[in-house]
C-alpha cells in the first residue's frame, strides 16, 4: 500500500468511526419501539434475552431469541445493514477463528471427508460452530440494539438505578468520552502528519512511524482524558450520573418489560 | 466556611511539581472578596497550575491554600458538604473548551452543573435557558457541543459555568484562539463584572486586555508573583514585562538605522516604547 494510501485509509477509518458514533446518539433519539421503552426495561429485557442465549444449549432456541432481535431492529427502525456492518460481519470474523478448528477437530459421526481423508467435517463439529457463532451473533445484536436505541448518559443512569456501583458506572462514562477523544485525536494526528509528508515511505520506515503515533497517541488522549475528568470534577462530578430527563414506568414499559422476561423464561424452560 | 472572611484564597509558600519538573516554586499570595484579578505570565510561567489548585482540582506539595478562612485540601474536599459548596460558588473555564464539552447537547452540557447540584429540574431549565441567552446561545441549544466553531464552543463553556453564579470565576486564557468577534464578546463579559459582584481571576498573557479585565495583576514567571500592581503599574514598567517575557524586543529600521525595543501588541495594532 503506498503511503498516501496507508494513511488517507487511516484517516478516514478514525472519520468512519467517528461518524459512527455520532449516527449512535441520532438513531437513539428516533421513534422506534425500543426508543420508546425506559432504559430500565430496555436495560434489563434485553440483558435476559442474552443471559437465556448463552445458557441454551439448543441452536433452534437461539435462533428464535436471534428472530426476536431482528423484529426488534425493524420496529426500532434500526437497519439491517448497520447490523451487519456493525455486529454480524465483526462477530463472524471474530467468532469464525476459534469455530472453524471445532468443525474439524470436535470428534464424532463423520459429515464430509476430504479426498484422500485428509480431514473430515463431523456432525457435532458443525452443530458446535453453529451453536457458538449464532449465540454470539445474538448476544451481540442484543447489546447492540441496547446500544443503539438508547442515549448513552440513560444507559448509565439505568445502570446506576439497578444498583451498578457508582465506580464502575464512572468509569463506563469516562471510557466513552475517551474513545470520542482517542478518535479525534488519531483524526487531527493523522491529518496533521500528512500534510508535512511528501514521496513515499518504504515499508519498515511506515511501521516505525506507526507505532511512534501509537505512543504519542495514547499519551496525549490519557492527558485528555485526564482533563475532561478534571473538567466534570469542576462542576460538581462525582462519579453518580444526573439527567434532566426522570425515568418514568408506563403501562407499555410493563408490557414490554413481561413480553421480554416471559420470551427469557420460555426460552430458558425450552432451551435447557 | 465562612463566607464573611476577607480574603477569598490565601495561599502560603505553595510548592507544586509536575512528577520531578517544579511548577509553582513557594508561591504566596491573598485575593479579596469582589477583586478583579489578572494572572500575567508567560508560557510555562504557572498560570494554569495555579488556577486548578485555586479550583481544588490539584493540590500543593508543600504550603496551604485557604478558602474563606477554610483549608483547601484533599481531604476537605471528600467532605460532602464543603465540596457542595466549593463547587457551587467556584467555576473555572478550562483554555481548551473541548475538554469542558463532554454532553450530547449544548442544553445538557450547560445543565450538567446545575443537576450535580441537585437542583430541581425547574430551577435547572430556567438556569440553563437563561445562560444561554445571556451568552447568546439559545439558538444552539439542541446542537452537539463538538460539532460547533472554536467561538461557539468557548461560549458553551463560559455558559456551563456561569449557570450556577459562581462567586468566583477562574478563566483561563479565555481569548486565545478565539476569533475577534467573539473576543469582544468574552472580554465585554469580563467588562460588565466591574461591579465587584464577583471575584473573577483571569490567566492570560495578553496584555492588551488587563486594563479592561483587572483591577489587579500578579506577574508570574518560574511558579513564583515577580511582581504585584495594578494594571497602570504593571503596564508601565517595561523592564519588568521583558524580564517576564511578557513583552518582546522587536528590530526593525528607522532612517536606515536598525534598533530594537519592546514590542506590545494590542486591539489597535501594536505600540512601541522608545
Amino acid at each position: 500500500m503506498s503511503q498516501h494510501k496507508f494513511l488517507s485509509g487511516t484517516i478516514g477509518g478514525f472519520t468512519h468511526a467517528l461518524q459512527h458514533a455520532l449516527e449512535s446518539e441520532e438513531l437513539a433519539r428516533v421513534d422506534g419501539w425500543l426508543q420508546r421503552l425506559d432504559p430500565r426495561v430496555k436495560l434489563v429485557g434485553l440483558l435476559a434475552l442474552v443471559v437465556a442465549t448463552a445458557a441454551s444449549r439448543k441452536l433452534s432456541v437461539v435462533l428464535l431469541i436471534f428472530a426476536v432481535a431482528l423484529v426488534m431492529a425493524m420496529a426500532s427502525h434500526v437497519q439491517w445493514k448497520t447490523l451487519f456492518t456493525r455486529v454480524w460481519l465483526p462477530v463472524l470474523g471474530f467468532t469464525g477463528v476459534i469455530a472453524v478448528p471445532a468443525i474439524f477437530l470436535t470428534p464424532g459421526e463423520v459429515f464430509w471427508r476430504s479426498p484422500f481423508g485428509v480431514v473430515h467435517v463431523t456432525h457435532a463439529g458443525l452443530r458446535a460452530a453453529a451453536m457458538l457463532v449464532s449465540r454470539v451473533e445474538t448476544a451481540a445484536t442484543m447489546s447492540t440494539l441496547l446500544i443503539l436505541c438508547t442515549p448513552w448518559t440513560h444507559v448509565l443512569k439505568a445502570l446506576r438505578s439497578l444498583h451498578v456501583p457508582v465506580e464502575i458506572v464512572a468509569i463506563l462514562m469516562m471510557t466513552h468520552r475517551y474513545v470520542y477523544l482517542l478518535i479525534e485525536t488519531a483524526n487531527e494526528m493523522f491529518v496533521a502528519r500528512q500534510s508535512r509528508m511528501v514521496g513515499r515511505l518504504d515499508a519498515a520506515t511506515q511501521r516505525r512511524v506507526a507505532t511512534r503515533t501509537g505512543g504519542v497517541l495514547l499519551s496525549k488522549t490519557v492527558q485528555l482524558g485526564e482533563e475532561v475528568h478534571l473538567a466534570m470534577q469542576a462542576r460538581g462530578f462525582r462519579g453518580d450520573v444526573r439527567l434532566l430527563d426522570q425515568f418514568r414506568m408506563e403501562t407499555r414499559d410493563y408490557a414490554a418489560l413481561m413480553l421480554l422476561l416471559g420470551i427469557t423464561a420460555a426460552a430458558l424452560y425450552v432451551g435447557h | 466556611m465562612n463566607p464573611s472572611g476577607t480574603a477569598v484564597f490565601e495561599i502560603t509558600g505553595l510548592n507544586y511539581r509536575y512528577d520531578k519538573v517544579p511548577a509553582l516554586n513557594g508561591l504566596s499570595l491573598k485575593i479579596g472578596r469582589g477583586e478583579r484579578i489578572a494572572l500575567l505570565g508567560a508560557n510555562g510561567s504557572g498560570k494554569s497550575t495555579l488556577l486548578r489548585i485555586l479550583d481544588a482540582l490539584a493540590f500543593g506539595d508543600k504550603g496551604e491554600v485557604k478558602f474563606f478562612g477554610s483549608p483547601l485540601t484533599p481531604q476537605s474536599m471528600e467532605d460532602e458538604s464543603f465540596a457542595y459548596d466549593f463547587r457551587r460558588k467556584v467555576g473555572l473555564v478550562f483554555q481548551n473548551p473541548d475538554v469542558q464539552l463532554f454532553n450530547p447537547t449544548v442544553f445538557d452540557e450547560v445543565a450538567f452543573g446545575p443537576l450535580q447540584m441537585g437542583w430541581t429540574h425547574g430551577k435547572v431549565n430556567e438556569a440553563v435557558t437563561r445562560a444561554l441567552e445571556g451568552m447568546e446561545i439559545a439558538h444552539l441549544w439542541d446542537r452537539a457541543p463538538h460539532r460547533l466553531s472554536g467561538g461557539e464552543k468557548k461560549r458553551v463553556a463560559i455558559a456551563s459555568v456561569l449557570v450556577l453564579d459562581p462567586e468566583v470565576v477562574l478563566l483561563d486564557e479565555p481569548t486565545v484562539t478565539l476569533d475577534p468577534k467573539s473576543q469582544s464578546q468574552v472580554i465585554d463579559l469580563l467588562v460588565d463584572w466591574k461591579s465587584g459582584a464577583k471575584t473573577v481571576i483571569t490567566a492570560t498573557h495578553q496584555l492588551e486586555l488587563v486594563d479592561a479585565i483587572a483591577d489587579k495583576c500578579f506577574v508570574m514567571q518560574q511558579g513564583q508573583i515577580m511582581a504585584t500592581g495594578t494594571p497602570a503599574e504593571i503596564l508601565s514598567d517595561g523592564d519588568l514585562l521583558l524580564r517576564t517575557n511578557l513583552v518582546h524586543s522587536h528590530r526593525h529600521t528607522h532612517d536606515g538605522v536598525t534598533h530594537s525595543h519592546p514590542h506590545v501588541h494590542g486591539p489597535g495594532g501594536h505600540s512601541h516604547t522608545h
